[in-house]
């Protein structure tokens, strides 16, 4: 099933035709009403004419977190305050938050947008979604509450935290659709099981975001809670979630193009690769009034398809995002991503799905270490056993990364547990 | 016939081992014999006590990853040449000892040897006919 047909499988070259106007009609918009991008127009000595068709979009200069940051809180609105409808912010775990201001309109553009995305992945009326992201200023719960609704779903607005009780409500409630980050939803799996209710519970649905998950990760949630595992993809910069979502072909992420421009560069020069290549996504919202995104830089690390999908949508597809540029460790030269590892983890038998990474520097030479769980306390009275499945990780992990990584088995049931976006990375080196 | 062994997971850092230490002090645990394996990052520590019960438990609701096994445990002469018999006694009926330690309760007189076989009825039998004491889980109680 296809939420809104006309423009979700819209022939490519009118939907360009859509985007340029939009693009046209949105520069003009942060041109005439954002000081910090008028500035940056006249900086390079570009008008808004300039724009004439979608290629000229790489005549214009990125947008990044610090300018959101430099802007804290206002400073990035295209309207009045009293056009302004909702705040949100993005916790600011490196830094200052940054704000996003939205409109009536946007909060109908954002429901319209997860509408889709939850239809996509296989969400209908029918279901009873427990949306077990933390309701605050973080959007993802919001998004996700937006878009259910409008299809008709029932919502269960548990909201995050209580894990227990979260599966008890699961079970009582009949949740057929559950939506979290993945790694709360291996908690919730992995607490089910203890409780012993696994069989019990409907859920067949699970709608996975707000961070990235490897497909190893995915695979495991959908074993343990019995759903199918979908991810769908967005940012409170550009709007929250209903940027993007799988569809039940799962042949990537389908973007709401007639909203967000999508293009993807190399990070490192930021020239705009051909179609098909890895690189950094960058977005430019089409529709937003209230705080409206030229060419955001997202930091995530994906790849762009326009071919037709299976599913009929017409609309582009971004790959599986293999890490945010962020996220990037360089350890010794060398760059790992911290889904290199999960992947590399999830495939290895006897250890849990759990972990956590730590980077320290000793005697000038950087050091990772990966600390997981063994899931077999038999093990402990096999001590060879043990080792050997120490090795396995360690060689494992060597042939993936190239790199000699600390491999720490721990006892079952120790590891942090996450309630939203999981934190598995400690960098001591700049300590 | 066979003595309960407790196997602990113990992470290998500063602290660790103490706090173990301290849990069993605090239980009024009393070790009849122990022994550490360990590499860089961690190590298994196995121990045999009187009541193992309660102690797998009191460790198991502390957070740690024990583990019950049967062991043999035997009585020799606490001199130079007691451990011989009974190993020579195994490897002529070719069992191979995964692991073995050894405790002296009073000096002396007897030391306690714990080891773990693959087959631990065979090994038993072993020892019977050479005349080794096999102590029991019972008798591990009074030591």
């Amino acid at each position: 099933m296809i939420w809104n047909p006309l423009v979700e499988t819209m022939d490519r070259a009118a939907l360009r035709k859509l985007q340029l106007e939009r693009l046209r009609q949105t520069i003009a918009h942060c041109y005439g009403s954002v000081p910090f991008y008028r500035k940056q127009f006249e900086e390079r000595g570009i008008k808004p004419e300039d724009i004439r068709q979608l290629s000229d979009l790489r005549l214009l200069p990125f947008t990044v977190k610090n300018d959101l940051r430099d802007h804290y809180p206002y400073g990035m609105l295209a309207v009045p305050m009293r056009d302004i409808v909702r705040l949100h912010a993005s916790s600011g775990t490196t830094g200052k938050s940054i704000v996003a201001g939205y409109t009536a309109g946007d909060l109908d553009v954002w429901s319209e947008c997860v509408a889709r995305v939850a239809v996509a992945a296989g969400a209908r009326e029918e279901d009873i979604a427990q949306i077990s992201f933390g309701y605050s200023l973080f959007t993802g719960a919001f998004g996700l509450h937006y878009g259910l609704e409008k299809i008709g779903a029932a919502i269960i607005p548990i909201s995050g935290g209580n894990t227990e009780r979260q599966v008890t409500i699961m079970r009582d409630f009949g949740a057929t659709v559950l939506v979290a980050t993945p790694s709360y939803a291996m908690y919730l799996a992995e607490v089910a099981e203890k409780m012993g209710v696994t069989g019990e519970l409907k859920l067949r649905l699970g709608l996975f975001g707000a961070e990235a998950s490897t497909v190893e990760m995915r695979r495991e949630i959908s074993r343990r809670l019995n759903v199918t595992a979908t991810e769908n993809y967005g940012l409170t910069e550009i709007i929250g979630p209903g940027v993007s979502g799988e569809c039940e072909a799962f042949t990537g992420q389908h973007i709401n193009e007639d909203h967000f421009l999508p293009e993807i560069i190399d990070p490192n020069t930021g020239e705009t690769l051909p179609e098909g290549e890895t690189g950094e996504l960058v977005i430019t919202t089409l529709t937003k009034r209230g705080q409206p995104m030229l060419r955001y830089r997202t930091r995530d690390i994906t790849r762009l398809t326009y071919e037709k999908c299976p599913c009929g949508r017409t609309t582009a597809r971004m790959a599986q995002v293999t890490g945010r540029s962020d996220d990037m460790l360089i350890v010794r030269g060398v760059n790992v991503f911290p889904s290199q590892i999960e992947s590399v983890l999830l495939e290895v038998k006897g250890i849990g799905p759990h972990y956590e990474i730590e980077v320290t520097r000793e005697n000038y030479l950087d050091r990772l270490t990966v600390l997981v769980e063994f899931i077999d306390a038999g093990l402990v009275d096999r001590w060879s056993e043990l080792e050997a499945l120490q090795r396995r990780v360690h060689e494992k992990l060597r042939s993936v990364l190239s790199l000699d990584v600390n491999v720490k088995l721990v006892s079952p049931n120790t590891l942090k547990r996450f309630e939203g976006k999981a934190k598995r990375v400690t960098d001591l080196r700049d300590v | 016939m066979y003595v309960k062994q407790i196997s602990v997971f113990i992470e290998n850092q500063p602290g660790k081992l103490a706090a173990f230490a301290e849990l069993l002090a605090r239980e009024g645990i009393d070790l009849v014999a122990l022994s550490i394996a360990d590499t860089t990052n961690f190590g298994i520590l196995r121990c045999i006590v009187c009541d193992y019960e309660r102690a797998a438990k009191v460790m198991g609701d502390a957070g740690y990853t024990a583990r019950l096994t049967d062991v043999l445990a035997i009585s020799v002469p606490d001199r130079p040449g007691g451990m011989a018999g009974a190993i020579h006694a195994l490897t002529a009926a070719g069992i191979s000892i995964e692991y073995l330690y050894s405790f002296v309760r009073s000096a002396g007189h007897n030391a306690l040897l714990i080891f773990r076989v693959e087959n631990l009825e065979k090994a038993a039998k072993v020892l019977a006919d050479a005349g080794v004491a096999l102590i029991s889980q019972e008798e591990v109680r009074t030591l």
